[in-house]
């Protein structure tokens, strides 16, 4: 008999107040019993649509009927059948929209806490059991992965999986992308996104670091090189700003930077590592998505006061999962929302001192279908500030690009492909991620891995 | 990990190494750079490429200890390696179709500038190299310099190898002597850089110079390299490093690289409490 509560079981979290002055991990994770007894709110239906709605296809009611039985060793590898990644997925996809928007159980209540559940699994694992994957027979075929972040993981993993013999080439000094320098470590502990990695390397990936492909080597060079086919998940790359004054004053970043100081370099424990960053009392993130939250929860927890997030639409159009506004407002940030900025103010050497802004109401709705912000004539107003984090997205890196003859890109820079085989127009080149799609989700990057993966088979099997 | 093939000491604050990275030294050109990383703690810093040897696998950094990471460099020895080294970044100069072209190096920048004379010697180019220092004691690739170049003029601050001036000096006596330079490529501090653009724009003659801001990833991830150049935003380590000197906002640059002077003094505080000196390997 399924446990027919209306609610998930609560998900224990750190306090806010405690929490938005450390970088520990917020969500603490479900126990075994609390586990059990959210598998057993699943009704294991036969249609199966949470499978549908999830990019990587994890079978869904399997590994939660396994959880049910107390199985969860038998669960974690239920989940690895389609899923290189389940520890990262389980924190950081967007299950509202996917996998639990479309649970039975939704329709009345809450849906069943599939992404709780996935996370569960793959800690236990982690924990508690030796990871001894034997590695897949070898067929002897090079195929290169560029970038190893989710999407490039992704394809690695499954490619190893079949037999071929993969490596990554990763332009930082760990491996990881996105997981490493962006997502901070709060929300997904970067000792744990490098067991997970491990898990890849242990099917016979080889992972090789400090390797910026266009400049040590390029895509041909790949080719010449032995390697059959080549898959480019070389993320997102180049910060946008607004082009308003005082951007280039010292103070102002882009969140990739903000970021990427504190949660690759470590900055938040300066002088111990050696990467400093600038937070002052008062700071201002500029945009709504899941970024824009990472860069103000962090600003909280390096010590600054006032950490506001302005964005130039309404909560409700904020890009960013309602998890994690929810979680930045029980820490203290303060939304301004229908503010824009117009220009940053600076003292005479060059630092922020404030940011003139100016309210917005919401008028017709634009090609996106939200209703368009425009000016409230006369409401400007300046917001003392020392440091600006400008997070409004970002366009895909050329260093490929430019370095790839024969290789389409859009004119906004994202590399063209075949939507469901991620070919892109140089024969034996897939690329996916987000240097397809522009910034996007890592599960939806993992799911262009998968099918690049396939897609890759099939190339060199000559089908 | 990045084996130190080569130390040496060129005077007492900069250091030459030779380092193993075979896969760089097959693609570097004059005017990129590496960033390298000392260790698990360390941060990435970004270094123009001195020199490199494609056959032995080599590349050459010669680096000026300023802060915590390069004086750690510097304390280094042969044979032991750094964890992180790679590149090469940047877009390579262009050093092609040019005729007559003078060379300057300030202090450091001596060592970024004698890959660009190195190779436009070998394009046929006449170079006439200008190196300053602000004492003799500080004067390094004397010899080097003079062998890829048809006229070298090292000056110092102070007078104390005979000749006494800035880089603009000699520069603006050598244009006034009648040489006609098709380009000038400046390579040094800021503010060295930015008083010869200030003397060749008013000549009219093409000024490269090579910027090196703050930066992390060195692939146009970040954005921290910003600078503004003719009024528009450019990432240094993907736009330049090397740029128009009568674009660049030396000023704004100026600003931004002090922006972590006090964290630095901190950290480099900090770490010469807890080592010596350098010395050779």
């Amino acid at each position: 008999m399924p446990n027919m509560a209306l609610n998930k079981v609560k998900m224990p979290e750190q306090n806010p107040d405690i929490r938005n002055k450390n970088f520990k991990e917020v969500a603490l994770g479900y126990d075994e019993a609390m586990a059990v007894e959210e598998a057993q709110r699943c009704l294991n239906c036969k249609h199966k649509p949470c499978v549908a709605g999830c990019p990587v296809n994890v079978k869904i009611p399997e590994f939660i009927q396994l959880v049910a039985d107390g199985k969860f060793e038998e669960a974690y590898y239920k989940i690895r059948e389609t899923n290189s990644l389940p520890a990262v997925c389980g924190r950081v996809c967007p299950q509202e929209t996917q996998c639990e928007q479309l649970c039975v159980r939704a329709k009345k209540g809450e849906s069943v806490g599939i992404g709780r559940l996935e996370r569960f699994v793959a800690d236990w694992y982690m924990a508690n059991c030796k990871t001894d994957e034997t590695r897949p027979r070898s067929n002897g075929i090079k195929v290169a992965v560029v970038g190893s972040g989710p999407s490039g993981l992704t394809c690695a993993g499954d490619l190893a999986k079949l037999g071929y013999e993969v490596t990554i080439f990763e332009a930082f000094h760990v491996p990881g992308g996105v997981l490493m320098y962006g997502i901070p470590e709060f929300r997904l502990p970067k000792a744990l996104v490098q067991k997970e990695i491990q898990t890849v390397k242990n099917l016979g990936v080889n992972i090789q670091t400090n390797m910026v492909i266009g400049k040590v080597l390029t895509i041909d060079d790949l080719k010449s090189e032995g390697y059959k086919a080549v898959f480019i998940g070389s993320g997102a790359g180049l910060p946008s700003f607004m082009s308003i004054p005082g951007e280039n004053l010292n103070g102002v970043y882009s969140a990739n930077e903000f970021l990427t100081r504190i949660n690759l370099m470590s900055a938040y424990k300066f002088p111990d590592t050696d990467t400093p960053v600038f937070v002052g009392r008062n700071v201002a993130v500029v945009g709504g998505g899941n970024v824009a939250m990472d860069a103000a929860r962090s600003a909280k927890r390096l010590g600054a006061e006032n950490v506001y997030i302005v964005y130039r639409r309404s909560e409700a159009e904020m890009p960013a999962r309602l998890e994690e506004v929810h979680h930045a407002k029980e820490e203290g940030i303060i939304l301004k929302v229908l503010t824009n900025p117009k220009q940053i103010l600076g003292t005479e050497d060059g630092w922020v001192k404030g940011m003139e802004c100016v309210e917005m109401e919401l008028g017709e709705p634009d090609k996106s279908g939200r209703r368009r912000p425009v000016e409230k004539k006369g409401s400007e107003h300046i917001i003392d500030l020392e440091t600006v984090i400008m997070s409004i997205g970002q366009s895909p890196n050329p260093l490929i690009s430019s370095t790839t003859p024969g290789l389409d890109i859009q004119s906004w820079g994202g590399i063209i492909v075949e939507e469901e085989t991620g070919a892109t127009s140089k024969s034996g080149v897939y690329a996916g991620g987000d240097a397809v799609t522009g910034a996007a989700t890592v599960i939806l990057a993992m799911g262009a891995g998968k099918k690049a993966a396939e897609a890759i088979d099939r190339y060199i099997k000559g089908e | 990990m990045y084996k130190i093939v080569r130390k040496e000491i060129l005077n007492p604050s900069v250091v030459l190494m030779d380092i193993e990275a075979p896969y760089i030294a097959r693609k570097a050109e004059p005017g990129q750079f590496i960033i390298f990383r000392i260790d698990e703690a360390g941060e990435r810093i970004p270094l123009t490429i001195a020199d490199y040897d494609r056959e032995k696998g080599t590349v050459t950094i010669i680096f000026q200890i300023v802060g915590k990471s390069t004086r750690a460099l510097a304390e280094m020895s042969e044979g032991e390696a750094l964890l992180d080294f790679v590149g090469p970044l940047g877009v390579a100069s262009h050093l092609e179709g040019y005729k007559k072209v003078a060379v300057i190096g300030g202090g450091l920048g001596a060592a970024i500038a004698y890959p660009q004379a190195k190779k436009l010697h070998a394009l046929g180019a006449e170079v006439h190299a200008i190196t300053g220092f602000r004492n003799k004691d500080l004067i390094i690739l004397e010899k080097e310099m003079e062998f890829v170049s048809d006229k070298l003029v090292v000056a110092t601050d102070d007078g104390s190898n005979g000749n006494k001036g800035f880089v603009t000096n000699v520069l603006k006596q050598l244009i006034e002597e009648g040489n006609k330079y098709d380009l000038v490529i400046a390579i040094g501090p800021l503010v060295m850089m930015k008083a010869v653009s200030n003397l060749t724009r008013e000549y009219g003659i093409k000024t490269l110079v090579s910027m090196n801001p703050i930066m992390i990833d060195g692939t146009g991830m970040c954005g921290g390299c910003r600078l503004t150049v003719g009024g528009k935003t450019k990432f240094a380590c993907v736009d330049g490093p090397d740029f128009d000197g009568h674009e660049v906002d030396f000023d704004e640059a100026m600003r931004r690289q002090g922006m972590y002077k006090k964290q630095e003094g901190k950290s480099t505080e900090l770490h010469a409490c807890k080592l010596g000196g350098v010395t050779n390997a």
